[in-house]
């Protein structure tokens, strides 16, 4: 057992997964050499693995997309970071009409076994291009799966898991919990399923459903609403494509009463499609209108500090949304 | 004089230790903010720490070349500054500390990210968790039960009470506003729910409000709840719903037109004198206006079959019988019941009947045969000293008559003068879709007709 942060854990799993195969390369602007990323996450890698194995990119992320399409087809186990994943864009088409389509074009002849790495998320005075949610832009598309870990312990766990799928898998940092989080993470080689939602706390009277940041956030604003008696099921969605119907319909179904919380904007948002598969699955169960929670429909994020903090869904927000959902 | 402390400061993205190379002042020196005071080395940059104050330097807190973290204290400066708290930690702004500026736009987002990180860093465990589970008592505040948003249930309130058989209406609701929870039915006792509880709803098809005492009981226990000025909210009971129920289908369904006139019934006003303390003697009830009335009308139905109908579905139902339904009021609630085949009773033997009817409405034992099946309505407004209203028309029928008050009046006699005359508004609603105007004035004057024909103790019977 090691206190590691978030940043660390998904160092140490890249880490281990780049002795345990020596198939694994990574790639991105700023990742190899000395620097190791614009965080750190890479940092120390190509000291030890090479730098034909960690190695720097020019500043195009279209052909960061495209060069782990093809380093997947020839047998390697590419991991490719994008800087910000508001940087992903210009990369839309590899991701999306090739990884993702990869293994349905050849009939499972040619893989794409990728991970693309990204870190996303405000409340880091990151202005519009360092700060966005940029998941529901690839959401939704068969073949390409979407995770984002909320704690060291997933961190580490899910991208193993991650660099192991033969699938593309696009895996979203938050850059926040970088180094904000910090848990006891064990030496032991395990892997967090890619497809599986968590149960983080159980509670009888409301079901909160979120990751990343806002996930955080939930779990603190449970504690103060359980002085105040009321006991909140929190979720983290951790498989944000596909999603884990089974666990989050459960999850909703035990108290009838549901918060979905994201950072990401109100509408056209994962949550979005969360309370629809929930409205779907589990009407008779519900005993309140099911709540979303999250930014405004406006660009994020803003820079002023001010305005990001209006923009942003803190601990207080959330606290009260639940409060509110308890009393329903 | 105050002391403030300066900290080693943030020398850039990912950089978590640093030390002092080599102090620019010495302890005891006067130095002026944003002056050098030393130079800190991290792995990368050797960089010069300014003062954030001006005052003296009074101590050194670390020793050169010794590695701290970001945000150790470092020295301690005595400030020129009045008051305010000792020992005030500040670190100097790595942004301007820097003199080699990061090159780069993304090393204060790093720097946002440690702020955090250091303010109030979060500690996961996801492992226990996920394992701890809680049992809390929840101790729910107990919000006072109205019947406002009570009676909507959410889906699954709907559904657990049905599979436990719960009655909702025995479930007080600990939601917003009373609203009844989950939780409230998933921890409602059933073995303690009352025997079957009666519906306050009663059966659509039936003529009039048909409930019995017993349930406008059960139901009148309905809570009260107040609004915020205080009003009252009083929910309505069965019968006072049904009755409500039944107005708007006849006002909505049925399109009333209104006739009145005025007959002169001193005639019967002697007549009653002459014979009430007789007839209540030998037939043991009391003799009062409403059966002369009820026996014009019916002698007048035979006549206009017109008036004794019902619409039904674009036909008009011509009713063999006449079933004349009579007004009872009580203290709560009218009640309908009805005269079955009224054209078979002499004058006694209708105000028997009325009678009978009356004491079981008061008694609150109608029994259903004994409201249903009427074809028109008497209702005896000028008991309570009404002298015109429009009635409405009791749902199927086609008209309703509301006899008015007896008053003594002058009227002008056929040769010129004056006479003290008992005179009574007739005000008949009709359903116009069945009945126009002439029919119903026609009738009408019928039934003036034969009101002025009783004379004799020999028309009672």
């Amino acid at each position: 057992m090691a206190m590691m942060t978030y940043l660390e854990a998904i160092r140490k799993g890249i880490q281990e997964e780049m002795a345990r195969d020596e198939n694994v390369v990574i790639f991105g602007e700023d990742v190899g050499g000395v620097k190791g990323g614009v965080f750190g996450v890479t940092k120390g890698l190509a000291e030890e693995f090479g730098d034909d194995r960690c190695f720097n990119t020019p500043l195009t992320e279209g052909q960061i997309g495209g060069l782990a399409v093809g380093l997947g087809l020839v047998g390697f186990r590419a991991i490719g970071e994008f800087q910000f994943a508001d940087y992903i864009l210009p990369a839309v088409n590899q991701l999306i009409s090739e990884a993702s389509r990869m293994r349905y074009r050849t009939k499972g002849d040619w893989i794409a076994p990728i991970v693309y790495r990204a870190p996303y998320g405000g409340g880091v005075r990151g202005g519009l291009y360092h700060s966005q949610s940029t998941e529901k832009v690839l959401f939704g598309q068969p073949g390409l799966r979407i995770v984002t870990p909320s704690s060291p312990y997933d961190a580490k766990g899910l991208i193993k898991a991650a660099i192991r799928s033969d699938d593309p898998v696009l895996f979203y940092e938050h850059k926040r919990l970088y180094r904000l989080l910090k848990e006891d993470v064990t030496d032991e080689d395990y892997v967090v399923p890619l497809d599986k939602a968590n149960v983080v706390r159980e509670g009888e009277d409301i079901t909160v459903i979120g990751y990343g940041m806002v996930l955080n956030h939930a779990l603190k604003a449970a504690e103060t609403l359980s002085k105040e008696g009321y006991e909140a099921e929190v979720v983290d969605v951790r498989s944000l494509y596909p999603l884990d119907k089974e666990t989050l319909v459960k999850a909703a179904r035990k108290t009838g009463k549901v918060l979905l919380v994201t950072e990401d904007n109100l509408e056209g948002s994962i949550m979005s499609e969360i309370s629809a598969i929930i409205a779907e699955e589990a009407l008779f169960d519900l005993d309140a209108p099911i709540k979303r929670l999250a930014g405004p429909d406006s660009p994020s994020m803003p820079y002023s500090i001010a305005l990001e903090r209006e923009f942003l869904v803190d601990e207080e927000k959330v606290t009260n949304a639940m409060r509110e959902l308890a009393e329903f | 004089m105050t002391i403030k402390i300066i900290e080693m400061p943030h020398l850039g993205e990912s950089v978590t230790e640093a030390s002092i190379a080599v102090w620019l002042v010495s302890e005891g020196d006067r130095i002026e903010k944003y002056d050098p005071i030393a130079e800190a080395v991290s792995d990368k940059v050797t960089t010069e720490i300014p003062s954030n104050y001006s005052g003296v330097v009074k101590e050194f807190l670390i020793d050169v070349d010794t590695d701290v973290e970001i945000g150790t204290a470092i020295v301690k400066i005595e400030t020129d500054e009045e008051g305010g708290e000792d020992e005030t930690a500040v670190s100097a702004d790595s942004t301007d500390t820097q003199e080699e500026k990061s090159e780069e736009f993304t090393d204060h987002i790093n720097e946002e990210i440690d702020k955090e990180a250091k303010r109030r860093p979060m500690k996961r465990d996801t492992e226990s968790e996920a394992k701890g589970s809680t049992t809390s008592e929840s101790s729910k505040s107990s919000a006072s039960s109205s019947d406002g948003s009570a009676a909507r249930y959410s889906p699954a309130v709907m559904r657990i009470s049905q599979e436990r058989g719960i009655d909702l209406s025995q479930v007080e609701g600990s939601g917003k506003h009373g609203r009844i929870t989950r939780k409230d039915v998933l921890t409602f006792d059933v073995e303690s729910q009352q025997a079957p509880a009666e519906k306050a709803e009663p059966k659509q098809e039936t003529q009039s409000p048909q409930r019995d005492t017993k349930s406008a009981d059960t139901s009148k226990s309905a809570t009260v709840s107040r609004t915020s000025n205080g009003d009252e909210i009083v929910p309505a009971d069965g019968i006072r719903k049904a009755i409500a129920k039944k107005m708007v289908q006849s006002t909505t369904e049925i399109p009333h037109a209104w006739l009145m006139v005025e007959a002169d019934v001193s005639n019967i006003v002697k007549l009653r004198e002459q014979t009430k303390a007789m007839f209540k003697q030998q037939e043991g009830v009391s003799l009062s206006f409403f059966p002369f009335f009820v026996k014009a009308v019916v002698q007048a139905l035979k006549k206009h079959p017109i008036i004794n109908t019902s619409w039904d579905n674009n036909s008009i139902v011509y009713h063999k019988d006449i079933n004349m339904s009579v007004a009872v009021a009580t203290d709560e609630h009218l009640f309908v019941p009805v005269i079955h085949n009224a054209d078979h009773y002499s004058l006694s033997g209708l105000s028997k009947e009325i009678n009978r009817l009356a004491t079981l409405a008061r008694d609150g034992k109608l029994s259903n045969t004994d409201i249903q099946g009427g074809t028109m309505t008497i209702n005896n407004t000028g008991s309570f000293g009404s002298v015109q209203s429009m009635g409405i028309i009791n749902h199927p029928q086609a008209a309703i008559l509301q006899v008015e008050s007896i008053t003594k009046r002058f009227v002008p006699t056929e040769d010129g003068g004056f006479k003290a005359a008992d005179m009574v508004n007739l005000c008949l609603s009709i359903d116009h879709r069945i009945i126009d105007g002439l029919q119903a004035g026609r009738f009408l004057q019928d039934v003036k007709e034969n009101l002025s024909k009783f004379s004799d103790e020999s028309d009672l019977y």
